[in-house]
């Protein structure tokens, strides 16, 4: 469940070591934009080691490596891929073809290490102007993307025009990306709000987000953690609802009935798979309720 | 009639004071405090010698009591809390006598039943007239509550008021009345505006603190205290802060009246006042100009002394109706025993102020404390230093989980059902020290350079020198 992502500076080691007790459901350990090229070198040093030495609880490790453009990359991987992260996050990722060439070297690393091919997935980032018309492309370009992340800020750069909180400026690209990552079959994660002192506008903003269909929010800063989670976890009368459907196809099938309704509303497969992904949730955040046998 | 003396070395001479004798001080003016210097230096050119300094608090800007140590002007030293550039020389063995420390509540309590006798004290006023009516809450030192002079103004022998604020007979809304002063000394300044009270205090923006913040305010939530009539503590550290943002936004949501807010007063806690979170609050002293605001303007904000604040000998004082307090630690054991006294390497950088006190009232006294600080976990078997025994402790609070007191057996279910990560205080010992290692034990110096006094009057623990290289 990655309902959360939360950013933490790569070389920043209190803050490293502190990730897993902020509340996000995964942990993006930054080596890119948050660490000076001087520092490239020690940052890795001390994610690497973060992963190795501490116990980051139940919380994902995401790691965020520099794009492949810059000489930084593939000493990156050398250094976190034998940490088993839960994902790579892949930055300006513009076309089907980046996926390809950082997935080769990440199979190479694989199989020097002895580890089974595509154990670590990729989860592209899309933060230009070709990565979003290339979005599908990009999601269907190998079976190692597990994800397509929205990047607003540099996409806005691109774009030439303001970030702005309501994020006119980016509808057009979160919607392209939902629209790519579903066709592809893969999850969809969006930009973080990047005002860390506005409580109200990270729950509008996520509303927004959970309602164009991503999986989840990315943030900058701990204080939207759980505003994020919030936003994204399945409701109870959700829970409720989704634990009724189950219960009513299954009395159906012991009736031997073929359609069925509920609340004078038609039962249908997307409405089965919307229930079984409810439930699948709530039991992660230990909401769900016990099998019945 | 008038008590109105030329300067300071004359009421020092009215009063009497000889060689041997116990002068006293308070720390209303905090770190911006100019008098415990002023008439310590005074007392130096007068040559008296082989006194007894009983401040309720000492901050760094006291600094020049070394040297009347050193040269024999000062010989012991009773507090109740110690800043660490003093701290530092005393544990490196200044002193021959061992400081005396107790606690906000049991300094008032030792000097009412005589056990500290006071011969003369020397109380810094914001305000003052000729008769030493005074209060903190007009002039440019303003400081709001003189909470802590309250004591010794009724007990010591001699009292001489200092301001830098004579007003025409009647002071208007006096703090301390003029029928305990003997003379009142009129000087330049009594303080450093910026060092008396912060402009404002600021809620932590740091993440780790901001989650045992929401944690402690979850804890108070759900521990049953939270109904109407609920009063509360909380000092002035930043996830302290955080932690009573949280708690007035739970208060609101779900229309909790409580009684009262207490202690060193915060802008936060008079905004809670002013949100209707409270009916009143009790304040010993004020932290920053809001509270100073407050105190001066809001009738339902009330000065109180130290004795009506925390002291045990009292028929009651505040304190023993008091739900729920938040401190900090430096060191907490596995027995919940709780260092504020000393730092982790062993030098006194601190002290009780109120927290035994408040503890030993509170029906819920809860520690909030980050697992590491320096490298160093804040979970130990045994605590450098008992600052408050670990039976008054009921839950500490770290960004890794909340520890429970054993004692407490329904809190901790109580807890664990509304969803908030409990866990065992030797679990969180264990989970520190995966991240810092376990720390090597300290090594005590020879001599015993402090006794902490419990708020009773027994001996609690004693602080050791800190030897060389440590």
């Amino acid at each position: 469940m990655r309902r959360s992502m939360l950013f933490l500076p790569g070389n920043t080691p209190r803050m490293l070591i502190n990730g897993a007790f902020l509340g996000a459901d995964a942990i993006i350990f930054d080596l890119e934009d948050a660490v000076a090229p001087a520092e490239k070198d020690a940052a890795r040093i001390l994610v690497r080691n973060t992963m190795r030495y501490m116990d980051l609880g139940g919380c994902e490790v995401i790691v965020r490596i520099n794009s492949i453009d810059t000489g930084f990359w593939k000493a990156d991987l050398d250094q976190i891929l034998p940490e088993k992260p839960g994902l790579i996050l892949l930055p300006k990722t513009g076309s089907a073809a980046d996926v390809l060439e950082a997935g080769a070297y990440i199979t190479e690393l694989e199989d020097k290490l002895g580890f089974d091919r595509n154990t670590v997935g990729l989860m592209p980032l899309i933060e230009t102007a070709l990565g979003v018309e290339n979005a599908y492309a990009i999601a269907s370009a190998s079976d190692r993307v597990a994800a397509l992340f929205l990047g607003a800020e540099d996409l806005t750069a691109d774009l030439r025009c303001q970030r702005t909180k309501a994020g006119r400026e980016i509808e057009y690209a979160r919607t392209r990306l939902v629209t790519a990552a579903r066709a592809a079959g893969v999850d969809v994660y969006d930009t973080p709000f990047t005002d860390v002192n506005d409580d109200e506008g990270i729950e509008v903003d996520a509303a927004l987000a959970k309602a164009l269909g991503f999986t989840g929010k990315a943030s900058i800063s701990p204080r939207h953690v759980e505003a994020i989670n919030r936003v994204f976890s399945p409701t109870q009368k959700e829970i409720d609802y989704a634990y009724e459907v189950m219960e009513a196809i299954r009395v159906a099938k012991e009736q031997g009935k073929g359609a069925i309704a509920l609340y004078g509303k038609m039962i249908d497969a997307p409405i089965v798979a919307r229930a079984e992904q409810t439930i699948a949730a709530a039991k992660e955040m230990g909401l769900g309720r016990e099998e019945q046998v | 009639m008038s008590k109105l003396v030329s300067s300071l070395r004359e009421a020092v001479a009215l009063a009497g004071l000889r060689d041997g004798m116990t002068v006293s001080f308070h720390h209303h003016l905090r770190n911006g405090d100019y008098v415990l210097n002023m008439v310590m230096e005074e007392i130096a050119r007068l040559g008296v010698k082989d006194l007894t300094v009983n401040a309720s608090s000492l901050f760094d800007t006291h600094a020049p009591l070394a040297d009347h140590i050193r040269n024999g002007v000062v010989t012991a030293i009773q507090t109740d809390y110690m800043a660490a550039g003093l701290g530092k020389e005393i544990s490196r063995g200044l002193m021959a006598k061992p400081v005396q420390f107790r606690t906000h509540g049991g300094r008032p309590s030792a000097i009412a039943d005589g056990t500290t006798p006071i011969d003369v004290a020397f109380i810094a006023a914001p305000s003052a007239d000729p008769m030493g009516n005074c209060t903190g809450k007009f002039g440019k030192s303003a400081c709001g509550s003189l909470g802590y002079a309250f004591p010794d103004a009724m007990y010591a022998k001699k009292v001489i008021v200092i301001t830098d604020n004579l007003v025409p007979y009647p002071l208007q809304d006096w703090s301390i009345p003029e029928i305990y002063v003997d003379c009142v000394v009129q000087v330049e300044a009594i303080g450093d505006p910026k060092g008396i009270v912060s402009g404002t205090t600021r809620i932590t923006r740091d993440p780790v603190g901001l989650v045992m913040a929401s944690y402690a305010a979850k804890v108070i939530e759900h521990s049953g205290l939270l109904q109407d009539g609920f009063s509360f503590q909380t000092g002035a550290g930043g996830a302290s802060l955080a932690a009573a943002g949280f708690l007035k936004d739970i208060m609101l949501a779900k229309n909790i009246q409580g009684s009262f807010g207490l202690g060193g007063i915060t802008g936060y806690m008079v905004d809670m006042l002013q949100a209707g979170c409270f009916q009143s609050l009790l304040d010993v002293q004020c932290f920053d100009l809001k509270a100073v605001e407050s105190i001066r303007t809001d009738p339902r904000h009330q000065e109180i002394s130290a004795l009506h604040y925390a002291s045990p000998s009292m028929r009651s004082a505040v304190v023993d109706s008091l739900d729920v307090v938040i401190l900090g630690a430096t060191e907490i054991d596995t027995d919940f025993n709780v260092n504020v006294h000393t730092d982790s390497n062993g030098y006194i950088m601190g002290g009780s102020g109120g927290h035994s006190d408040t503890a030993a009232g509170a029906k819920l006294a809860m520690i909030i404390a980050p697992m590491s600080r320096a490298r160093l976990p804040i979970v130990t078997d045994h605590v450098t230093c008992v600052s408050t025994p670990g039976k008054d402790i009921d839950v500490l609070v770290t960004q890794g989980g909340i520890a429970v007191n054993p004692k407490n057996a329904g809190l901790a279910a109580r807890l664990k059902d509304a969803g908030l990560p409990i866990i065992g205080i030797h679990d969180l010992k264990a989970k520190a020290e995966a991240m810092t290692g376990a720390p090597k034990p300290l090594r005590k110096g020879a001599r015993v350079v402090a006794e902490v006094v419990s708020r009773d009057g027994g001996i609690l623990d004693q602080i050791y020198s800190v030897p060389e290289g440590q």
